[in-house]
């Protein structure tokens, strides 16, 4: 039986705080942690299956032009090697997060230097590298390629319609104060620490694809159209992913790579990119130039705001980096303009890395706002508190629960910051200068379609069971809590089953989504389990208490297995998303403050303090939830920092596809990071009342960073990421 | 990866016989393994040293110390007498790489370890180190990390390690063994070349020659400081580093050794500014005369023109650190 709601309006019943057995929010500890801390968790490439073929992608050495030849024979008597594939059915790009239909297959026109063109198969990942490495290809190369996206004759489009409202230009011209700066900030990866990886392995006309994936349904159909397949033909297993951040939201070319090979071989095939495909052939998040224009009154209340970006994308790509996203609604100004502009170029596609838009619209809008603070000479906290808009500054709808103010007073207070002075160039301790800065943090609120299935087994345990994957945020962990809760079990005794097409769909893990979307069709499912449970005990849904495996109502208490007589009870939840979306600006909130050292001979930064406040409606664990801001914010330091694609413009390809040269932040660049959950319920963002969390820690982080850097030693860097050299530039002589 | 055989000699002569050409010694691996997996390195053999008897750090005659060519960076940095009469050594060492690495890396491979170019590194782009004749895709192209000192027109590639920059400094020395079993010692300022017309030759080291040691002279004293400029705080190559080892004459300096990491495609070493300085006093315009000295020649590439300032600065740090605080 299915119980399905689609949410039109806010769900103000609260049900999970009338629950009684107090395990929703709880910090447990993650069900699936010593399976994977152990090495017993399998991913997608660990899989025992016997006679594997392993297979490695070959990929383009030229951005844009054609396959004329491919020199099978080159490879094909070198040991172990079986087979050279360059099929039609092959894909030369990932899917876009959602997309539900093949990703683009001409596997042979190249549109971006890394392109897979090809699968070398041989008996062993060893032979069918090197092969992959030898094969001749024979390119016809177009002499029209674009590799420099900030190249002014790179054709471009305006994306979507933009924002024009009242006159910008006039309103800068008429402001107490105002702020007119364009900032620029490179390239990311997502680099999952589990590389994509996929087994195929045929039955008959049926295809099983162990594989790491986000959106397990939506991958089964990308994969079914990519093969001319029905949907029901693939079965997609991924129980476990080794970090997603966005890179896997679509099917990748060596799943579709795999499953081509398995066939025409007719035995299991394996493909697992290497760390350099990882880099060069997935996703990349665009690098963005943004054009920010703030103009505030005399009281430092906004009245125009302005953010104008350019992105980069392949040709017909649709995906634009969504930069303005959060400004739409973040700040208030009568006069604005908000708009992106979309480049067409020969790299790699861009698509979604972890908070799409707001993880480097928000870093650069919010070191914007810091510069305005100090063009008013004003505390910026006093000035973010001075611009909270009362309702959606352009499509005038009412915000859901937001606690922005909160997370301001409450990360303040935590942090001990003093708005005090904001002059530069005031702490100086020994080398370093010394400087702190703050942001806001703020992300849109995302839910999507889910089903979940929970069942209610007759000893009193119970199953939670839906394609939904956990990619490392604590999936697992919550859906057992939320059904622990409802149903009043220990989460010991409820058993989450993920990631396996054959289960209900979930509403996959990407835009922080996951928890609200399938964590609420868990909980619709609970919701009818309860109900046939409060039928079975003669009293209605309302006044049972479901608590430690016990039925009460008024004073009798019966134990689960007695009431349900030897019978299961199984419901299929179904949530979906409805007019609720368009009701109301729902987002989650926060706010970060940092404190940072400068070197003042070499302009390295290091990251002293780093706090963040935040608010994300109910919290479903606290711990998973803390470390979800925690990741956020570690990717904020590499944002500000370190992290940079460098592509060579002279043919496009990636210089730095690996993780020696591709910076993220290690240990030591990490300091203690201070968490501060601000307590929330939002009705309009799901039944649970809960929201998203797993992208809010990074979105503004860096600009806090950047401010603190202009706080320490008076140079503000408008190029992220702000490695040394570009401090260097600016810094007095030591 | 391709196939190829791998060997276990018998002992030094024996690793001398089987090192002719297409074969590459193994120790660590750290960095050997990584370029055969991306076919940079193409060997036919691999002749493994890890079994030969060249592990232990010994006292010289004359009071120095010898370490085995297969002392490991973790050993070696952790050794109490390394620690307290060479401490630029063992700040150098703990500087590079992470702790997994150094406990696997020897002292003999470290100083073999090969540039980080992202053009050497990809064998779809075009290097004259990795592949003589094919071109210099570094230069005109992305070097940020590049060299400013020495560098000629088919490489720009600089050594990358941070051990020896420290032993360049302390002007150590390192004992190879030659295949007919005679040993000879190269200053290990000698020991690393510039790129000129053959920068697919690092260093000086023959078809068949094993490097069995390397000697330190007796204690130099004085200030001794490893100082790294990179992008994230550890697991990043130098941009600059500086190797200093200052002593003070009371109010003068007696002398400086000085090495300069990430600069060129050696440990960069110019007595002329140990020279300088030496018999001086201290101050900011004697620290900028070094300065001036030393990056007489330097000549950026466009993304590591930073380098030349930084270096300037960082040395300014050093002596200033290293002299006592003249400012």
């Amino acid at each position: 039986m299915t119980r399905s709601l689609t949410m039109d309006r806010p769900d103000d019943r609260n049900r999970l705080d009338a629950m009684a057995q107090g395990v929703i929010g709880q910090p447990l500890d993650r069900p699936d942690g010593p399976a994977k801390v152990t090495g017993t968790a399998p991913y997608a490439a660990e899989y025992p299956v016997d006679g594997m073929a392993e297979g490695v992608l070959v990929t383009a050495t030229i951005s844009k032009g054609e396959v004329t030849a491919i020199d099978e024979q080159s490879v094909l008597s070198m040991p172990g090697v079986l087979a050279v594939i360059s099929d039609q059915r092959m894909t030369a790009r990932a899917a876009q997060g959602g997309a539900g239909e093949a990703p683009v297959q001409q596997v042979r026109q190249v549109q971006y230097y890394g392109q897979p063109i090809a699968v070398v198969l041989a008996e062993t990942f060893e032979q069918a590298r090197d092969a992959a490495k030898h094969l001749k290809v024979t390119y016809r190369e177009d002499d029209d390629a674009v590799t420099d996206p900030h190249d002014p004759a790179a054709p471009t489009e305006t994306y979507d319609e933009p924002i024009d409202q009242g006159n910008l230009a006039q309103a800068m011209a008429q402001a107490a104060y105002a702020v007119d700066v364009t900032y620029t900030t490179e390239g990311h990866n997502s680099a999952p620490m589990e590389p994509h990886a996929s087994i195929a392995e045929w039955d008959g006309q049926t295809l099983t694809l162990h594989s790491s994936l986000q959106m397990l349904a939506y991958n089964q159909k990308e994969l079914a159209d990519s093969l001319d397949l029905a949907p029901e033909q693939v079965r997609l297993i991924s129980p476990y992913v080794g970090g997603g951040f966005g890179s896997k939201l679509g099917i990748s070319p060596e799943g579709v790579a795999a499953s081509v090979a398995a066939m025409q071989l007719n035995r299991p095939v394996r493909v697992v990119m290497l760390r350099q495909q990882v880099f060069q052939c997935v996703m990349r998040r665009s690098e963005t130039t943004q054009r920010l224009r703030l103009a505030a009154d005399a009281n430092g209340r906004l009245t125009g705001f302005g953010h104008e970006a350019r992105v980069s994308n392949l040709p017909e790509e649709e995906f634009a980096e969504p930069v303005t996203q959060a400004s739409e609604f973040l700040y208030p100004g009568e006069h604005r303009r908000l708009a992106i502009e979309l480049a067409r170029v020969n790299l790699m596609t861009a698509g979604s890395v972890r908070a799409p838009g707001e993880a480097v619209g928000m870093q650069v809008l919010e070191s914007a706002m810091d510069e305005l603070a100090n063009a008013i000479g004003m505390d910026p906290v006093e000035l973010r508190l001075r611009n909270i808009p009362d309702q959606h500054p352009s499509e005038g709808i009412p915000y859901s629960s937001r606690k922005l103010v909160e997370c301001l007073k409450a990360g303040a207070e935590r942090f001990g910051w003093d708005g005090s002075d904001r002059t530069p160039g005031q702490r100086r301790e020994g080398e370093w200068w010394i400087g702190t800065g703050m942001a806001n943090a703020c992300r849109v609120h995302n839910i999507n379609e889910a089903q979940a299935r929970v069942t209610l087994s007759p000893d009193g345990t119970a199953i939670v069971a839906s394609d939904m994957t956990d990619i490392g945020t604590g999936t697992y962990a919550i859906l057992g809590q939320i059904a622990g809760e409802m149903l009043g079990l220990d989460p010991a005794d409820v058993l989450v089953q993920l990631g396996d097409t054959t289960l209900p769909p979930g509403s996959g893990s990407g835009g922080s989504w996951g928890a609200a979307s399938t964590g609420s069709a868990v909980f619709e499912a609970c919701e009818a389990i309860r109900e046939h449970l409060a039928e079975q005990l003669g009293t209605t849904e309302e006044e049972l208490t479901l608590k430690d495996g016990f039925a009460i109502a008024g004073n009798r208490r019966v134990a689960l297995p007695d009431l349900l007589a030897g019978a299961e009870v199984e419901r299929t939840g179904h949530f979906k998303p409805g007019e609720i979306t368009e009701a109301f600006a729902a987002a989650m909130y926060g706010a970060f403050f940092a404190e940072v050292a400068v070197n003042a001979y070499t302009g390295e930064t290091r990251v002293r303090r780093f706090a963040g406040a935040f608010s994300m409606g109910r919290v479903l664990n606290e711990k998973t939830a803390t470390s979800q801001c925690m990741g956020g914010m570690v990717w904020g330091i590499g944002s500000a920092l370190t992290e940079e694609l460098t592509f060579d413009a002279r043919d496009g390809h990636l210089v730095n596809p690996d993780l020696a040269e591709y910076h993220i932040p290690v240990n030591l660049d990490v300091p203690h990071l201070d968490v501060v959950l601000v307590d929330e319920r939002d009705p309009a963002g799901s039944p649970l009342q809960a929201k998203g969390v797993g992208e809010l820690g990074i979105c503004g982080a860096a600009g806090a960073i950047n401010n603190a850097i202009y706080h320490a030693c008076g140079v503000r860097v408008r190029s992220f990421p702000m490695t040394p050299d570009k401090l260097l530039a600016e810094l007095p002589d030591p | 990866m391709r196939p190829f055989q791998y060997m276990r000699p018998d002992g030094l002569g024996h690793a001398g016989q089987l090192l002719g050409d297409g074969a590459r010694p193994i120790a660590g691996g750290t960095n050997l393994l990584d370029l055969m997996k991306l076919e940079v390195e193409v060997p036919d053999r691999l002749v493994d040293l890890n079994r030969l008897p060249l592990g232990g750090i010994e006292p010289t005659d004359n009071g120095g110390m010898r370490i085995g060519a297969l002392v490991t960076n973790s050993a070696c940095a952790a050794d109490p007498r390394i620690r307290r009469n060479y401490p630029v050594l063992a700040r150098a060492i703990l500087a590079g790489a992470t702790f997994q690495l150094r406990n696997m890396a020897t002292t003999g491979g470290n100083l073999c370890q090969r540039t980080r170019c992202y053009y050497f590194y990809n064998i779809d782009q075009p290097c004259n180190k990795r592949e003589p004749g094919t071109g210099c895709g570094a230069i005109g192209g992305h070097n940020r990390i590049h060299a400013i000192l020495g560098a000629s027109d088919s490489c720009i590639a600089t050594y990358p390690g941070d051990m020896a920059v420290a032993l360049s400094a302390l002007d150590a020395t390192v004992e190879i063994e030659r295949p007919d079993g005679t040993s000879r010692q190269v200053p290990v300022r000698e020991f690393h070349r510039l790129p000129g017309d053959t920068p697919q030759l690092d260093n000086v080291l023959e078809p068949g020659e094993v490097i069995t040691a390397v000697i330190l002279p007796p204690p130099a004293g004085g200030r001794q400081l490893y100082r790294k400029v990179r992008d994230r705080a550890s697991y990043a190559f130098a941009l600059v580093s500086v190797a200093a080892v200052v002593r003070m004459d009371g109010d003068t300096i007696g002398s400086a050794a000085l090495a300069f990491g990430a600069l060129a495609h050696k440990p960069w070493h110019d007595p002329r500014v140990e020279q300088l300085l030496a018999g001086q006093a201290p101050s900011d315009a004697l620290f900028h005369q070094a300065a001036d000295l030393l990056l007489q020649d330097a000549e950026g590439q466009g993304e590591n023109d930073f380098k030349i300032p930084l270096t300037r600065r960082t040395l300014l740090a050093v002596l200033r650190e290293a002299t006592g605080g003249a400012a």
